[in-house]
């Protein structure tokens, strides 16, 4: 740890201060997920800066005001990405809200990434949990906690993240005429496979002779040609069993893409609120009041839109 | 089924005021009657049968022990302890080495081991959900036909449950491409600790709010009973390649293992495995592993081509760290046997000692020869065999401290020893435990790598879950921070290293 980096975070906290509701603005990519933050709340960012990476662990160390793209040309400059949305806005937005990236059968879920997050609390104070290496068992599992909180437990400030290996070879396909269930059953291992009711995309990833020999099993499944790099994608995220997703055209309206092998549909159209009820939501209250029992941090932001 | 400290008390759980527990007529009844009479029992030989698990640590004191088959009866043992006032430990196999299952002041303790079916197979979702007390092995022997299997292969599997894997967030030689646990636990239904029963996560990747599930994964039983679970069914990969690189130094080993990552390769298994150890387990299961320094045994796994390549590259490394021999399984056969040898290593142990005392640490890959020489010396300082088998691909350190316990005053070596081989880990920029988990075992250590806030936090994480510290109480987080303080438990505990 760097002399910087925890002036960094202590002038953060400092920032947060121990009154009053505070709001995290990042690149405001996501602002609207789970309600936008209450009008009277005051704004801040947190610090920015890739502080360390380190291939050989497979980790590095960054601070959640960075933006994402600037983090992942860091990474790959030595050949590795994360499992960070490439979709845009700061690691902390993006951990906060816990989005995967288009291409997660390949990169890994957010959720599995982040192995130690330092925050603010509700107090004022910096806390760390998890740990520096890939694989740690040491005291409860805060990070996962974390992830998907929309900053609603305390607001994240540094972290260090699982990072992988970029494939040596990587192509995107598309096809008009097949069934992507198909696909995704004939394939090991692709980085993504998309389709929007009528054309499927996929991304096939690995050595160059694999990613050649599964395109060429690919033509007894439909006709295809090259695509740039994934469709367009709605706003919205619906998240539906993978098993369920045969039945999207007639449950989504307006324009969907559906992750095969997944089950999230990103949409033009909001999906439901769903509603946290029972001994759940009840779990749920009892967490937010034992991290923020005032209600400072994010008001407004609901993850789940049931609290 | 382990053999660890089988002849002896390594440290005493101190209890004060210990008073030991009557026969809990009302109690056994009330749980009795919620249950079955012969699926409630509190026969003092069961219950001392139940006071340990695989680690080194005597000292549990078990109250009624109650063998439920359903969620309905789980909730019912959790509400009728709940209003005798007593806590409640789950266990599953009791394989953990962390004193995880460990019952501390005569709780009533839920076995899961009639909760073991397999209850449904998705192959459109991708998931099998289980019961807790599914033994991990027969739950991917059940998949093997289907042409799937459940990733966490902790070298227990033949004897470990799911629930005790979810609990403990568990690992096992191919969670270095696979990862623990966590990433395989979709969805969990679980009794919490005031008898509320909850679906944590879901089979669908965004079931909304926050991840409890993650939350739940690794909380060592106190944050509630799971009592059916969710996980991730794995593909089996269509191409595999196992290779044995020996060494004549085991920073060789580990040196080759840091730059296999460092050459963008992930492996999907990576295991090293010293001289002494290597000995013992070709005497006890005939391996052909080669008599070196240490060995290496690294699989690569998914498309043909590039596990080939692999494989290629990872000898190559391994040559350039002076391997001096590097032998790639033939067939299914002899990758087999390759690796039986390390999923015996430690019952082969018992060649060499009558006891091992089993550590677990991290540290990064990096540090892993420079650790490993501290961890040599320290046993030489204390005049102790330490032999390693290890997760290398992960830093995931697991030396073995051997003794006879029968030998005067080698308790308070093996001790010493321990505390130094932690000290040694967090100092190279590592951590508590990989897998194994704090349990009683390093709760008194969680501040040397959390400040006291971190630990109030991870305690509100808990308080969340169980207000009342009604389950499990006295594990992970340690007593001055733990609500334990404000629970009347019959007994508390007050520390394992006295
Ligand atoms: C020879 C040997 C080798 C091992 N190898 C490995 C290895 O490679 N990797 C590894 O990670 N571990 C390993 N272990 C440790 C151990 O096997 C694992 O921790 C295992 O997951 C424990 O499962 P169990 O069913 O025995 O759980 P138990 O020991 O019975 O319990 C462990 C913890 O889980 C809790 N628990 C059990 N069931 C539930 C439930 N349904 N709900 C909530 N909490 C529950 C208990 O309260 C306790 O805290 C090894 C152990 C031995 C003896």
């Amino acid at each position: 740890m760097t002399a910087r980096a925890v002036a960094a975070l202590d002038d953060f906290a400092a920032e947060v201060g121990t009154v009053g509701t505070v709001a995290v603005e990042g690149c405001r990519t996501r602002w609207s997920a789970g309600g936008p933050p209450e009008p009277g709340a005051r704004l801040v960012r947190a610090p920015e800066g890739v502080l360390e990476h380190r291939p050989e662990e497979m980790t590095v160390r960054v601070r959640a005001g960075t933006a994402v793209a600037e983090l992942h040309s860091a990474l790959a400059e030595k050949g590795q990405r994360s499992a960070l949305p490439e979709r845009g806005g700061t690691v902390g937005g993006a951990l906060a809200v816990g989005e995967d990236d288009l291409s997660v059968l390949g990169r890994g879920r957010v959720r599995d990434a982040l192995l130690q997050v330092r925050y603010v609390s509700a107090d004022g104070r910096v806390v760390t949990g998890g740990g520096p290496t890939v694989k740690n068992v040491s005291g409860f599992d805060l990070p996962r906690l974390f992830v998907g909180s929309l900053g609603t437990l305390g607001l994240i400030g540094e972290v260090i993240l699982r990072t992988n290996p970029i494939p040596p070879a990587s192509e995107w396909l598309s096809s008009p005429d097949a069934d992507p269930f198909a696909v995704a059953a004939s394939l090991h291992k692709p980085g993504a496979v998309l389709w929007d009711g009528v054309r499927t995309w996929v991304q096939l990833e690995g050595h160059a002779d694999d990613v050649g020999a599964q395109a060429r099993a690919l033509e007894t499944l439909g006709s295809w040609e090259p695509a740039s790099g994934p469709p367009e994608v709605g706003p919205h995220r619906w998240s539906l069993r993978p098993g369920e997703l045969r039945g999207v055209p007639d449950r989504i309206a307006g324009d969907w893409v559906a992750s095969i092998g997944v089950g999230t549909v990103f949409a033009s159209e909001a999906p439901p609120l769903r509603s946290l009820a029972g001994g759940l939501g009840r779990l749920a209250k009892r967490m937010k009041a034992e991290f923020d029992p005032t209600g400072r941090l994010n008001p407004g932001r609901h993850p789940g839109g049931g609290i | 089924m382990a053999t660890v400290g089988r002849r002896g008390s390594l440290f005493r759980l101190r209890r004060a005021g210990g008073t030991p527990v009557g026969p809990d007529g009302a109690l056994v009844a009330a749980l009795a009657g919620a249950l079955s009479p012969d699926r409630v029992r509190n026969d003092s030989a069961e219950r001392s049968l139940l006071a340990r698990d695989a680690s080194v640590f005597k000292g549990g004191l078990s109250g009624p022990i109650c063998f439920p088959t359903s969620t309905a009866e789980v909730q019912a043992i959790m509400r009728i302890s709940l209003a005798y006032g007593r806590a409640v430990v789950p266990r599953g196999a009791g394989t953990g080495l962390a004193g995880g299952a460990i019952p501390l002041g005569a709780p009533v303790v839920v076995s899961t081991t009639k909760m073991n079916r397999i209850l449904e197979v998705d192959l459109d979702d991708r998931v099998a959900w289980v019961e807790p007390g599914v033994v991990n092995l027969d739950l991917s022997n059940h998949l093997r036909p289907l042409g799937f299997h459940f990733a966490p292969d902790p070298s227990s599997q033949q004897a470990c449950t799911i629930g005790g894997n979810v609990a403990n967030n568990s690992g096992g030689p191919h969670c270095l491409a696979y990862g623990v646990t966590s990433h395989h636990v979709v969805a969990l239904d679980v009794v919490l600790p005031d008898g509320d029963v909850v679906t944590l996560g879901g089979v669908d990747p965004e079931p909304g709010g926050y991840d409890l599930r993650g939350a739940f994964v690794g909380g060592e039983g106190t944050l509630g009973i799971a009592t059916r679970i969710a996980v991730r069914i794995t593909p089996n990969p269509p191409a595999v390649r196992t290779l044995l690189l020996a060494f004549d130094s085991i920073e060789g080993a580990a040196t080759t293992v840091s730059d296999v990552i460092a050459a963008g390769i992930v492996p999907a298994a990576m295991e090293v495995m010293d001289r002494l150890i290597t000995r013992a387990v070709e005497n006890f299961v005939h391996a052909g592993y080669p008599d070196a320094a240490a060995v290496l045994l690294a699989e690569v796994d998914g498309m043909e081509a590039g596990t080939a390549i692999d494989a290629e590259r990872i000898a190559a490394i391994g040559r350039a760290n002076g391997a001096i021999s590097v032998r790639v399984a033939a067939d299914d056969e002899e990758r087999a046997r390759l690796w039986k040898g390390r999923k015996t290593a430690f019952g082969a142990v018992a060649q060499i000692a009558p006891s091992y005392y089993l550590h677990d640490t991290v540290v990064p890959r990096s540090a892993l020869a420079s650790v490993l020489r501290s961890v040599y010396a320290i046993g030489e300082a204390h005049q102790l065999t330490i032999v390693n088998v290890f997760h290398a691909g992960d830093g995931n350190l697991h030396p073995l401290i051997l003794f006879d316990p029968l030998e005067p005053g080698v308790l308070e070596r093996v001790h010493a020893a321990g505390a130094e081989i932690v000290a040694a880990s967090l100092d190279a920029g590592g951590v508590l435990s990989g897998e194994h988990g704090i349990g009683v075992e390093k709760r008194d250590y969680m501040h040397l790598m959390f400040g006291p806030d971190d630990l109030d936090h991870q305690n509100r994480l808990r308080r969340a879950f169980d207000p009342m510290c009604r389950a499990n109480p006295g594990k992970v987080i340690p007593s001055s921070h733990s609500c334990a303080d404000i629970q009347a438990l019959r007994s508390v505990p007050t520390g394992v290293w006295g």
